[in-house]
């Protein structure tokens, strides 16, 4: 524990504990819970932490961030539950960002993967402990003891001792090593529908978001980002802006050469009294931008799209290849297709901003030796880092305080913004909140990458489907960290190479797409245009091969294997059983084949990612042109669940935020400036549009996958697969609102 | 100091403001939208920015209990009329029993929109006890929410008619 934090700030007291608690520390960086319950034992730093204090109060620390998938009331469920805890008795602290807590990167749908079992070994070791401290209290044998609604029960006698009772012999104790798990018949929570622990301070207004955060003398800045990337300021005229009621500074931030990485943006800022001030000192801002020598000047999305079409219409890198796909096709071509049918086709999806509800903000307080950051972030750590190479301090120095997230999608784990208010502090040395108005995130986001993928496949004459082409070409998330970096690379990995489809020839190449904004993952990242295409085109595939879509797809994936045996982690492996099990529950559970109504279509789509299994049925109309959704099943197997109603939340979600890109998503750029501005111009699905949403979570002892972000990818096919049951129009490009469907 | 001619800047003055039965006096322009003076004057924040020109609905409070986006209005027109923010629907820690159905329902993922949509759904039911399929996506389409709880929201809108329909 640095020396910083002990003399400015008790540690204990940031973890609310009345003095006298018993606090426990328990190391699970290693995957294993070491033995020690006072934090600075033996030199091992802990990184769970549960305390507990006489009152029977256990607050519980949660290193995760949360924004709407409820990991604060997973994680401290999964404690609470192995250690025999009754969550009313429950607090949970957010962790703030520090290596001791291990990863804290909340993205890529891997908080219960990940933390899972390491917590369940923690829970256990304290249960254990408080057993032992009970039978010392009692005088009894310890295994007569069990855990459970936050007391310790004898269970020859039935007497019980409330954990509150328990402090001061456990504190005695030495933490048991190697706990005995809970059995699944055992949970109290896990596998459960827990309710909401935070849901009174999300309902009432009492919930401090990121953008919220206040404190005592602080001025809040608006920023005036280059449009172009790469664009440097020229001059700025601020006379108008300083005479602005309540404006207070205009300062310049100069933007860093290279790869954009999550420096500040070349920017002006204005510095007011509040926040309507500075945005309106903002508007008031004269600034002329320097675009010599910088080519993302003339990005234009009309001519980019023509480029990535071009790009997948030639040979590329290779990423996959089994047999010989360009023989057959020649094969095929030289017969004068009597041996079989080729089938192409070309799709486009464009970028899409994140348009989390809160805009990215951060407060932060520059002073001597020290910064304090309140802020809205998904990877507190990478935020800690960045802030303390900033202001050349040690990070220890830096504390980055994690507050509730208004939505992150993974625009949050980009920390630009924090870094630009521990710049604006530093500089001004007073608290220094930045604001980012909806224009600003929409315009000056990492957006997700526009992409092109074209696909070819031949249908021998006994109608089986020979050969799959896939070529992809998108401007890669690489490109924000290195200049160099060009088209998909291994991104393809991300539902291109891994398409499960049982096809003897299979080729997937990339292209080399040069980007010309800042790129970011956005939930389900490359899962979403692949996942688009690969589906779409399996969709095009079974009405050549006057096939149902549902028999089709299954003989396609064929028989029970796994697959890609050598790659991944070695307990997430792709079986195809639980791939065609899910599509064929969503299926039943949409009674796929009943008869429609006239107007009306059912589509489908099977995905695996983040190592879950998902499939969506969904039924749409078209009745004079005019697109209306009305049910999606969706079926998830992502093994073990801790809770059922967050996993339930995020299907449901998930299905709505893919249907707004499906039908709205659309981040045009025109002389490098892009082109929308708000959600009058960048919509988004609203109540009245939102169809029924059918959910299945199918449990199963796997191992937990992905929750997240796997309920994305499957939503945009099943849509157009949906469209053109109804219609018999294919459409390959997204958004449908392009074509004039909605 | 030099006023700008081609902005239009609001007068400033002192405002009397009755934000959930309290009194509050405010020293702002007359043209700065309440939103602002809720959150960054009166320290209110419970009422969200969420695009500062009324279409996402983030920011809705009632006027005299009419659900206004308060980013598109200016606090100089709000005199004498009570305001009320999420903050003030709950009667101490006795909630809402519009929030006592999001509750009950686990309607809030992130909850960032949330204040503004419960707003809307309390002045529906205060306008409309027994509203319809339509009438809710009438008076709620003006909220947008990235996280996707529509389905909940109107569950939880009829369930707290229910409710309300036993007592």
């Amino acid at each position: 524990m640095s020396k910083v934090h002990n003399s400015r700030r008790n540690f204990l007291k940031t973890i609310g504990i009345a003095s006298g608690g018993l606090i426990i520390g328990i190391n699970v960086n290693a995957r294993s819970v070491t033995k020690h319950h006072a934090y600075s034992k033996n030199g091992i730093v802990p990184n769970v932490w549960i305390s507990l204090d006489k009152s029977g109060q256990a607050t519980l620390v949660v290193h995760r961030s949360e924004m709407g998938q409820g990991i604060r009331t997973s994680l401290a469920a999964v404690l609470a539950d192995e250690m025999g805890a009754d969550l009313a008795h429950v607090t949970i602290q957010q962790a703030t960002g520090d290596e001791k807590y291990g990863n804290q990167n909340t993205d890529g749908s891997r908080s219960v993967r990940n933390f899972l079992t390491i917590l369940r070994k923690a829970g256990a070791s304290v249960r254990a402990l408080l057993c032992n401290a009970a039978a010392k209290k009692i005088g009894v044998d310890k295994q007569t003891c069990y855990a459970d609604g936050h007391y310790v029960h004898h269970r020859p006698t039935g007497k019980k001792i409330f954990f509150g009772d328990l402090v001061e012999e456990a504190k005695l104790l030495d933490l048991p090593e190697d706990a005995p798990l809970k059995s699944s018949s055992e949970f109290k929570y896990m596998g459960t529908e827990i309710d909401n622990l935070d849901s009174d301070l999300l309902i009432s207004g009492r919930a401090i978001y990121g953008i919220d955060s206040q404190i005592e003398g602080m001025v809040y800045a608006s920023l005036k980002r280059t449009p172009v990337i790469g664009g440097k300021v020229k001059s700025i005229d601020k006379q108008k802006t300083l005479a602005f009621p309540g404006v207070i500074d205009v300062v310049e931030i100069k933007g860093t050469a290279g790869a954009a990485l999550f420096n500040p943006l070349a920017s002006v800022a204005v510095i007011a009294t509040n926040t309507w001030a500075a945005e309106q000192g903002k508007k008031l801002l004269e600034i002329e931008w320097d675009n010599q020598g910088n080519d993302n000047k003339d990005y234009d999305s009309i001519a980019y799209q023509k480029k990535l079409e071009g790009s997948v219409q030639k040979k590329g890198e290779q990423h996959r290849n089994e047999g010989d796909v360009y023989a057959v096709f020649d094969g095929v071509e030289k017969e004068h297709d009597s041996s079989g049918q080729t089938v192409e086709a070309l799709y486009y999806a464009p970028h899409l901003a994140h348009a989390p509800m809160e805009t990215p903000a951060a407060l932060a307080w520059v002073q001597e030796d020290r910064c304090d950051v309140w802020t809205c972030v998904q990877t507190p750590q990478n935020a800690q880092s960045l802030v303390a190479k900033e202001l050349g301090l040690d990070k220890s120095s830096v504390v980055i305080n994690v507050t509730f997230l208004g939505g992150g999608f993974g625009r949050k784990s980009k920390p630009d913004y924090v870094v630009e208010a521990a710049k604006l502090s530093k500089i001004l040395n007073k608290p220094v909140k930045v604001f980012w108005s909806r224009e600003d995130e929409i315009q000056n986001g990492y957006f997700h990458s526009a992409s092109a993928q074209y696909h070819k496949a031949v249908i021998d004459k006994n109608n089986q489907v020979t050969a799959w082409l896939h070529r992809s070409d998108f401007p890669p998330i690489a490109a924000t960290f290195n200049p160099q970096a060009r088209g998909p690379g291994g991104g393809v990995g991300q539902a291109a190479t891994t398409m499960p489809y049982d096809i003897p020839n299979v080729r997937v190449e990339a292209g080399d797409a040069k980007a010309h904004v800042r790129i970011g993952w956005l939930r389900s990242v490359y899962s979403i245009f692949h996942g688009f295409s690969v589906n779409s085109f399996v969709d095009e595939l079974a009405h050549h091969r006057k096939m149902d879509p549902l028999e089709h797809q299954l003989s396609l994936i064929g028989k029970d294997r796994r697959l890609f045996d050598d790659d991944g982690a070695a307990e997430y492996k792709f079986d195809t059983d639980r791939l065609k099990t899910v599509l064929k529950k969503a299926a039943n559970n949409a009674n796929w084949g009943k008869k429609l109504p006239k107007g009306h279509g059912m589509g489908l789509a099977v995905q695996y990612s983040f190592f879950s299994y998902v499939a969506q049925v969904i039924e749409v109309s078209v009745i004079d042109n005019r697109l209306k959704i009305h049910e999606i099943h969706s079926v998830i197997d992502c093994g073990q669940v801790v809770n059922k109603d967050a996993v339930m939340n995020q299907m449901e979600g998930a299905a709505i935020f893919g249907l707004s890109l499906s039908l709205y998503g659309d981040i045009t750029a025109k002389k490098g400036q892009i082109q929308q501005s708000n959600f009058h111009d960048y919509q988004m699905l609203r109540m009245h549009q939102a169809p029924k949403i059918h959910v299945e979570i199918l449990t199963s002892d796997h191992p937990a996958t992905g929750v997240g972000e796997p309920g994305v990818p499957p939503i945009a096919p099943a849509l157009t697969n949906a469209v053109f049951a109804a219609t018999g129009k294919r459409y390959r490009q997204l958004p449908l609102s392009k074509h004039g469907l909605i | 100091m030099n006023r700008v001619s081609f902005h239009s800047i609001g007068k400033q003055i002192m405002i009397k403001l009755n934000v959930n039965n309290k009194k509050y006096e405010v020293d702002v322009p007359d043209d700065m939208p309440l939103l602002w003076v809720l959150r960054d004057i009166v320290n209110l924040t419970g009422t969200k920015y969420g695009c500062g020109i009324g279409q996402c609905g983030a920011c809705t409070v009632h006027i005299d209990g009419s659900p206004t986006r308060s980013c598109l209005y200016p606090v100089g027109s709000v005199k004498s009329a009570a305001i009320t923010t999420i903050e003030g629907l709950a009667k101490g820690d006795d909630f809402h029993p519009v929030q006592k159905a999001w509750k009950k329902l686990n309607v809030a993922q992130c909850g960032y929109c949330q204040s503004g949509q419960i707003m809307s759904a309390v002045a529906l039911l205060k306008n409309k006890p027994s509203p319809s399929d339509d009438d809710i996506d009438n008076a709620m389409s003006g909220n947008i929410c990235r996280c996707g709880t529509y389905t909940r929201i109107r569950k939880a809108i009829k369930l707290a008619v229910q409710e309300s329909n036993h007592e």
